[in-house]
């Protein structure tokens, strides 16, 4: 049976996403959900910054959708893919909607089905590329080998370990981080920082040199930690 | 019609709301295909995007005669599988309700205002008038609009029939409203117009310098070149009056105060001069005019550019060092910086800091102005721009006059001479010298300034033909509209943003009666009896015509071939066909230009660039002010652009329903300070009017704009169309319109005007 090779991984780099929406577009033209997009492209904050993050499903080694599940309707494929709720079990109950800590599992409500990003596995599983992935125009979804990804940014690392308070979740899918962050994702404490900074933008046109200049965010000098208002 | 609209002039579906029904824009979604229509596609056609001068590579999923899907195209080297939500959803624009499948003629007793008439009927009626009104008013009564989405093939037909068949001097194109002050500013600096590196230069920049240019949204797999160089340990400097997204994680951010990017470029170089930060042994071997340029940034001191141009003195500084010691560096600018009164003064500029620092004709050292259009740059090389012919020739030199007659078959004194810009030609209908008008791939009604003056224009011609696959808001004005070809109906080359000649495949046929647009100019030529010189069977019969008139020029297309662009995945022109001997040669293309040591047909050795004495030209960068400045009657900036989901005029985006839903509408962005100052919170209903227009739109309260400033895209038509407040005034070089600057009083509205959603609602 075909599957996802293992040498080809799905990288997330939010700073570079631009919202232009072109992964979502392109995930509505997939045959298997037509019309519907199972990317959500958030919008963090419009009113002070540009700033978006795509949302894909990010496959989770210990899916918590399907540990709550209780009609077993959503299966993970030795390949390490969360496929998507198999209809003749998926009862609507919502549950998978509600625990999925990344917030991904959709409900569609006209089919009573729960449906999510399957990383294209019409795509991948005979080794093509996700859609989301192949257009993303910015590099910010980038689907590839890890050595790869080493190579095309250096100053990032792959993190695919998330703690949201005494829960670790280890995911097939790869964020990217400066590459002197810590290896997993606090998730709770990042939701205590601001997400923009106010200060930055207005400082920015009122001539204040000091913070119009983009370089000094507390860490370092690398680019990606260079990630401004 | 209000006696407010008949001064404004007249919109023809006020008269017939039946037009809107009838032709749209209506919104098309994938999930209203017949089911069958979804499945497994027959065959992948690899082409290109039919939107922005990037021309990425895609496959169009065809069933029968009817494009029902996308693929990534991987092969494809510039954007490798990369698209733009306008790519991606492109195919929805085939089979659409609203293409025109027959020639139609305005009849206003008809409830949407037009009736169809059979084809041939339509052509002789076209011919019949142009005829009459070159027989009553002269030839040059009667003008021609062309755009640069066509083809070069078709770019290239359309200047030989303007010359040609009509005798006309009077045709000019929608690039006036896009590239011509960078084509103006490189031709006065280089002695040529293109890109003068390829996008894999960006790459090893150590200082990308964006001026200009919302690359995140204009020309979005850019981006992914720009962040590259960045990971590559690259610097990025933006300037630009709103933080888009690109700006928003650059290096450094100059906030510029729009109308001041000349003063900001003469404000580096007088750092540069003042720290030495030059390449002397460059400057004095390649280029000539740099004790002028100097000089005239003597007044340029920090604090002066600071105080113009709303930067603070240590970013302008800043800038400055990693621009002038940088060992690498890639320099590109776009409208931004373009659409200006003075314009080619802003390009000139910019290449004035590119030439003191040496950093041009080498990996790494690169200047690029970013394309706008699709055929952007191939559209603005050969012939359909009012005061050139074929191969960059200059209408007004007699040697040039006599190349192109002598290819074409006829004498040099039956070519017209130089006629005037598309903004110009309006102004000519106004004072009655033109009567009569074609267009094909323009829609000057939502996309030149001051649009209210244009649709009083076309509402005077006495015969207006427009061939159009839409009826966009100028064709309701036509009293014949011909239905013409979508970019998936034809073939022909393109020429991208790097210079790169690219094939445009045909997928699928003409439905009903349309027809491709080279077939119908030569159907109105036939039907004039002056079919001679317009009796091509194909697009490339007109390929190998254009090829043999480029043939030793700076543009030289001669040794490019179809099937050498699809060996090569394009082919970067210029490419002769004979070395400089005289001797046949198969020549790769040019990726790079003005390499040390590299022959050009003007230089002929002597240097790297277009001129005689091979060298490069600095030129004084003057600074001059906006036409109109802000004032206690109008006292906020306004600037316009665009937004990623839509494209130009939105003939073709405004009717493919995902596209719609991303962007519905315009809004205005507006600074939180400016906002609070005048009672207006996000999303409420605002009037934004200038001393020729007004319009009513909901506000965007952002922190991403300065606070003198509010911005408007430009894609959408009727009174929701930014250009009813933009100004006419015009660079004196390139006569771009000044789109990005003008003066505006910004006010909260009761609510949105009643015409709204009447006028273009789901339809």
């Amino acid at each position: 049976m075909a599957s996802v090779p293992s040498e080809y991984e799905f990288f997330i780099d939010p700073g570079r996403c631009i919202g232009c929406q072109a992964c979502v577009q392109a995930c509505s033209e997939c045959d298997s959900h037509k019309g519907q997009s199972m990317i959500q492209l958030d919008v963090i904050d419009r009113a002070l910054s540009t700033q978006t993050a795509p949302v894909v499903c990010m496959h989770c080694e210990s899916p918590t959708c399907a540990d709550v599940c209780p009609a077993d309707a959503i299966k993970r494929t030795p390949d390490g893919v969360v496929q998507t709720a198999r209809k003749a079990r998926c009862i609507a109950c919502n549950n998978c909607v509600l625990a999925c800590p990344f917030g991904v599992p959709k409900m569609n409500t006209r089919v009573s089905l729960m449906m999510k990003c399957d990383l294209c596995y019409d795509r991948t599983s005979v080794g093509r590329r996700p859609m989301c992935a192949s257009v993303c125009p910015s590099g910010a979804l980038h689907y590839g080998r890890r050595d790869e990804i080493e190579r095309l940014r250096p100053a990032s690392q792959p993190v695919s370990e998330f703690q949201f308070g005494r829960q670790t979740i280890r995911t097939k899918v790869n964020m990217m981080v400066p590459a002197r962050a810590p290896r997993a994702i606090d998730v709770l404490s990042g939701l205590a920082g601001t997400v923009v900074s106010h200060e930055l933008t207005d400082s920015v046109f009122a001539g204040d040199l000091e913070k119009n200049l983009f370089v000094a965010t507390p860490g370092g000098s690398d680019p990606a930690d260079r990630n401004g208002g | 019609m209000s006696e407010r609209d008949r001064q404004l002039g007249p919109y023809p579906e006020d008269e017939h709301p039946e037009m809107l029904r009838r032709f749209g824009p209506h919104l098309a979604y994938r999930q209203e295909l017949p089911p069958e229509e979804a499945m497994e596609a027959e065959r992948l056609v690899d082409t290109h995007c039919c939107f922005c001068g990037q021309q990425c590579g895609i496959q169009l999923r065809v069933r029968g005669e009817r494009v029902v899907g996308f693929e990534p195209r991987y092969d494809f080297p510039f954007n490798a599988g990369k698209l733009c939500p306008k790519g991606i959803k492109r195919y929805l624009q085939n089979g659409h309700p609203d293409r025109l499948l027959h020639a139609y003629r305005r009849d206003r007793s008809a409830p949407s205002g037009f009736r169809e008439l059979p084809y041939q009927e339509a052509i002789a009626r076209v011919a019949q008038e142009i005829e009459r009104i070159q027989r009553e008013h002269g030839p040059d009564a009667f003008a021609v609009l062309s755009g640069a989405s066509l083809t070069t093939e078709k770019t290239y037909l359309l200047g030989k029939f303007a010359r040609m068949c009509l005798r006309t001097a009077n045709i000019d194109y929608n690039g006036r409203l896009c590239m011509v002050s960078a084509a103006a500013g490189n031709k006065k600096a280089f002695g040529v117009d293109r890109a003068a590196n390829p996008w894999s230069d960006i790459l090893a920049a150590e200082v990308v310098w964006i001026a200009g240019a919302n690359v995140a949204e204009c020309a979005p797999i850019t981006t992914d070149y720009v962040w590259q160089a960045r990971e590559n340990g690259g610097r990025v400097i933006v300037v630009d009056p709103r933080l888009t997204p690109i700006a928003r994680t650059c290096d450094l951010f100059l906030p510029i105060k729009p109308g001041r990017d000349v003063a900001l470029f003469n404000g580096i170089l007088h750092i540069m001069i003042e720290k030495d930060w030059l390449d002397h042994d460059f400057i004095a071997r390649h280029t000539s005019g740099f004790e002028q340029a100097a000089a005239n940034v003597v007044e340029w001191t920090p604090r002066r550019t600071a105080e113009v141009t709303g930067i603070a003195e240590r970013a302008i500084r800043q800038a400055a060092e990693w621009w002038g010691t940088a060992r690498t560096s890639f320099l590109t600018h776009a409208r931004g910086i373009e659409h200006h009164s003075h314009g080619v003064q802003n390009v000139l500029g910019a290449i004035n800091i590119v030439l003191a620092s040496g950093r041009i004709g080498r990996p790494g050292c690169g200047y690029a102005t970013i394309t706008g259009q699709g055929n952007g740059q191939g559209g603005r090389e050969h012939g359909q721009k009012c005061d050139q012919l074929p191969g960059g020739r200059d209408i007004e030199n007699e040697k040039h006059r006599a190349e192109v007659a002598a290819i074409w078959g006829i004498q040099p004194g039956e070519l017209p001479r130089a006629g005037v810009d598309i903004y110009e030609i309006f102004r000519l209908v106004d004072k009655g010298a033109v009567r009569g008008l074609l267009s094909l791939c323009v829609n000057p009604v939502v996309s030149l300034p001051d649009n209210n003056f244009i649709r009083r224009m076309l509402d005077k011609l006495e015969f207006f033909a427009c061939i159009d696959f839409f009826l966009s808001e100028t064709a309701r004005f036509a009293h014949i509209v011909l239905p013409g070809s979508l970019h998936e109906e034809d073939e022909g080359t393109v020429t991208q943003i790097e210079g790169r000649v690219l094939k445009i495949n045909k997928a699928v046929a003409c439905p009903g009666e349309a027809r491709e647009d080279w077939r119908i100019i030569q159907d109105i030529a036939g039907a004039l009896g002056r079919a001679r010189g317009f009796t091509f069977a194909s697009p490339r019969e007109i390929f190998d015509e254009l090829r043999a008139a480029s043939r030793g020029t700076a543009y030289d297309y001669s040794g490019i071939t179809y099937e050498k662009i699809d060996a090569q995945k394009g082919v970067f022109w210029p490419c002769p066909s004979h070395d400089p001997d005289g001797n046949p040669t198969d020549h790769p293309g040019t990726e790079r230009l003005f390499e040390p040591g590299s022959w050009n047909p003007i230089a002929r050795g002597s240097g790297p660039f277009y001129f005689p004495d091979g060298k490069a030209r600095f030129h004084p960068a003057r600074y001059s002010p906006p036409a109109e400045e802000v004032d206690g009657e109008y006292p906020i900036i306004l600037t316009t652009g665009r937004v990623v989901s839509q494209f130009l005029s939105g003939n073709q985006t405004r009717r493919i329903g995902p596209l719609v839903d991303h962007d519905p509408e315009p809004r205005v962005e507006i600074h939180p300070t400016l906002a609070g100052s005048l009672g207006i919170s996000d999303g409420d209903w605002v009037r934004v009017r200038s001393r020729r227009g007004e319009c009513v739109l909901r506000s965007r309260v952002v922190r991403t704009i300065r606070p003198d400033t509010v911005f408007v895209p430009y894609h959408w038509g009727g009174r929701k169309s930014a250009n009813q407040l933009t100004v006419s005034a015009q660079d004196p070089i390139s006569k771009i319109p000044e789109y990005k600057v003008c003066a505006v009083r910004v006010e909260r509205a009761a609510g949105p005007p009643v015409e709204l959603g009447a006028r273009e609602g789901k339809g």
